[in-house]
């Protein structure tokens, strides 16, 4: 697999569709076809060479991460184009609604019957990945865009290769966190078909052992265990 | 007209035992505070055994710091939690014994509640976006229906133990971080390290041991201590960015003991400038873990009704931010 900026060709700016944390997205004309142009610009803050090596890093695992998605039967968008240098992606432009907001307009219209099978094959789509030796790395409901009946996973640029318990609880353990800080009201239900979801694909007894680690990761007192450790060091 | 309220605090969760005294008019009248310092990592029985030492002095001191006999006060405020256990007790049974003996009634508060709300009040910022960095706490919080709910925390040891971990294993002087900071000062060369973010969360227990491995293998120390400084802070800033661009909170305000570093200071200035966002960092005495603070949000809690029996005041070592009401924001 290898990927070369083309360079050249036309590109047209059409708009801004969105500045996050990271990066700035842009849906553009790109030789004559409707794209989006993911570009993680630097960070002032950030020494210069740790700003670079983060921004390139992310930019590679984005594009290698969501290719191999897909190939695993995970909808993720096309990837066009990267150009390492200046750290875009060009990539399918998905119509559609984040998830996030999707569920407001569910919980408006009632319409919760929607919503089971949607956690169910986004938990299939998050167990493919982690029997697969892939961590999402920012699995959120807005990280996930309902396009017609197809889910689509975006964002992969936190993604790692992890094949262990603790990087698949750290996962499950924010898709969790995000539902509740969103959708406290039907945050319950939805785990619950999530997880469904995920069992089907990793296993019950896997996936038992993975809710397990999320409840400790949530209960962990950091403060205290860090103190054990500070012992440690003696 | 609501009468002045008069609150004596006291801390004493881990390494500092505190005595503050504050008011309802946002005076802080005294702020006098022990420390027990270290080279290897904190002993929690030394610890209280230093805190039931200075206890009696330091009571003392801050009454007459204030000009206030204990009869002037309204109410003795404790901070019960999170924090180790055998120098939680110590003031518990201090703040018990006040109470009880003068009849004030006792007010609990949680620490790190009392870390955001001594920044709030200082720098005057109203509805922040809090990044709460200590020894032992790598918080990232704002306040959202009724709480101080957690955007981002680390998944194992906090920023501050990372460094001040590394400094005791390198041969650095407590504090760490300060003394970390002036080796990476005279650094130049960036070593790459972990750097871990998993969406909101941190995680700085594979940097540590890396940094250590960095050492060993005959890097320059001042080049690790500055890339080791460098990467942990840009984690950080980088959280914070993505709280800051999810919640569009329009303050930004670090508190904690780390919240001293001007280096952190100045990365956190820029993500706030960023986002179009004012910046603010808690003054360095009120920085560290102190006796003020604790008066301070033992006013706020005590004007809004929250008292607690003694015999139900019990320490509550892992007693998590987001589990307190905060009935004094609505
Ligand atoms: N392929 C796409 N098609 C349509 N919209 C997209 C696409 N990719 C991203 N977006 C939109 O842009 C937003 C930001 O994208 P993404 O999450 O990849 O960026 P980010 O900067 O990493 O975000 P964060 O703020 O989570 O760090 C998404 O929430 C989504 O609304
Ligand atoms: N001048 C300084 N600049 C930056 N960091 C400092 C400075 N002085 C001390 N520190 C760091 O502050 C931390 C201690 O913070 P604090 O006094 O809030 O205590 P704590 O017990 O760790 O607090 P908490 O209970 O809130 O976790 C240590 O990591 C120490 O290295
Ligand atoms: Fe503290
Ligand atoms: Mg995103």
């Amino acid at each position: 697999m290898k990927w070369i900026s083309h360079g050249g060709g036309s590109v047209v700016i059409l708009e801004v569709i969105a500045k996050g944390a990271e990066a700035t997205l842009y849906k553009e004309l790109w030789n004559d076809i409707v794209v989006v142009r993911k570009q993680r610009l630097p960070k002032k803050y950030r020494h210069p060479q740790l700003d670079n090596y983060i921004r390139r890093t992310r930019t590679v695992t984005e594009a290698k991460l969501m290719f191999e998605a897909r190939k695993l039967g995970v909808p993720t968008p096309t990837i066009y184009d990267v150009d390492i240098d200046n750290c875009i992606i060009r990539m399918e432009y998905i119509t559609g609604t984040r998830l996030r907001e999707y569920m407001d307009d569910i919980i408006h219209s009632s319409k919760y019957e929607v919503l089971t099978k949607i956690f169910e094959t986004l938990g299939i789509y998050a167990g493919r990945l982690h029997t697969n030796g892939i961590a999402h790395g920012d699995l959120t409901t807005s990280n996930v865009i309902v396009s017609d009946s197809t889910l689509v996973l975006i964002d992969f640029g936190l993604g790692t290769y992890a094949k262990d318990l603790e990087s698949h609880g750290v996962d499950i353990h924010l898709l969790l966190r995000s539902l509740e800080s969103t959708h406290y009201s039907i945050a319950s239900i939805c785990f619950k078909h999530f997880i469904k979801g995920y069992s089907r694909e990793v296993g019950e007894e896997y996936a038992n052992k993975v809710v397990e680690r999320v409840h400790e990761i949530r209960a962990r007192a950091r403060y205290v265990e860090e103190r054990i450790r500070k012992r440690d060091f003696i | 007209m609501k009468r002045k309220v008069t609150v004596l605090g006291i801390e004493s969760t881990a390494h500092t035992f505190g005595v503050g005294i504050a008011t309802s008019e946002g005076e802080i009248l005294a702020n006098v505070n022990y420390v027990y310092t270290f080279e290897k990592g904190i002993h929690p029985r030394e610890a209280a055994e230093h805190h039931s030492s200075v206890a009696h002095k330091a009571v003392k001191e801050a009454l007459d710091k204030a000009g206030l006999s204990i009869h002037e006060i309204d109410a003795i405020a404790i901070a019960l939690g999170p924090g180790l256990g055998p120098c939680l007790r110590i003031g518990a049974t201090v703040a018990r014994a006040l109470s009880l003996y003068f009849n004030k009634p006792l007010v609990p508060v949680n620490h790190c509640v009392a870390h955001i709300e001594i920044a709030r009040l200082t720098t005057g910022a109203e509805d922040p976006l809090v990044v709460y960095v200590s020894g032992g706490n790598t918080i990232v919080s704002a306040f959202v229906d009724g709480r101080y709910r957690v955007f981002g925390e680390t998944l194992d040891i906090a920023l501050g133990n990372c460094i001040d971990a590394f400094a005791r294993e390198v041969g650095l002087p407590q504090p760490g971080v300060p003394n970390v900071e002036k080796m990476a000062e005279r650094g130049s060369k960036y070593i790459p390290l972990p750097y871990v973010v998993k969406g909101q969360d941190l995680s700085f227990s594979g940097l540590l041991t890396m940094a250590l491995r960095k050492v060993r293998e005959g890097e320059r120390l001042e080049d690790v201590c500055f890339s080791l400084i460098e990467t942990a802070y840009s984690m950080l800033a980088e959280v914070a960015e993505r709280a800051l661009a999810h919640t569009k909170k329009k303050q930004l305000v670090l508190t904690g003991g780390v919240a001293r570093s001007r280096r952190l200071q100045e990365m956190l200035r820029e993500v706030a400038a960023e986002h179009g966002a004012e910046f603010h960092v808690v003054p360095p005495e009120y920085a560290g873990d102190n006796g003020a603070m604790i008066a301070w949000c033992g006013v706020l809690a005590y004007i809004h009704g929250v008292t607690i029996p003694v015999e139900e005041s019990c320490i509550r070592q892992r007693w998590r931010l987001d589990e307190v009401d905060i009935p004094w924001r609505r």
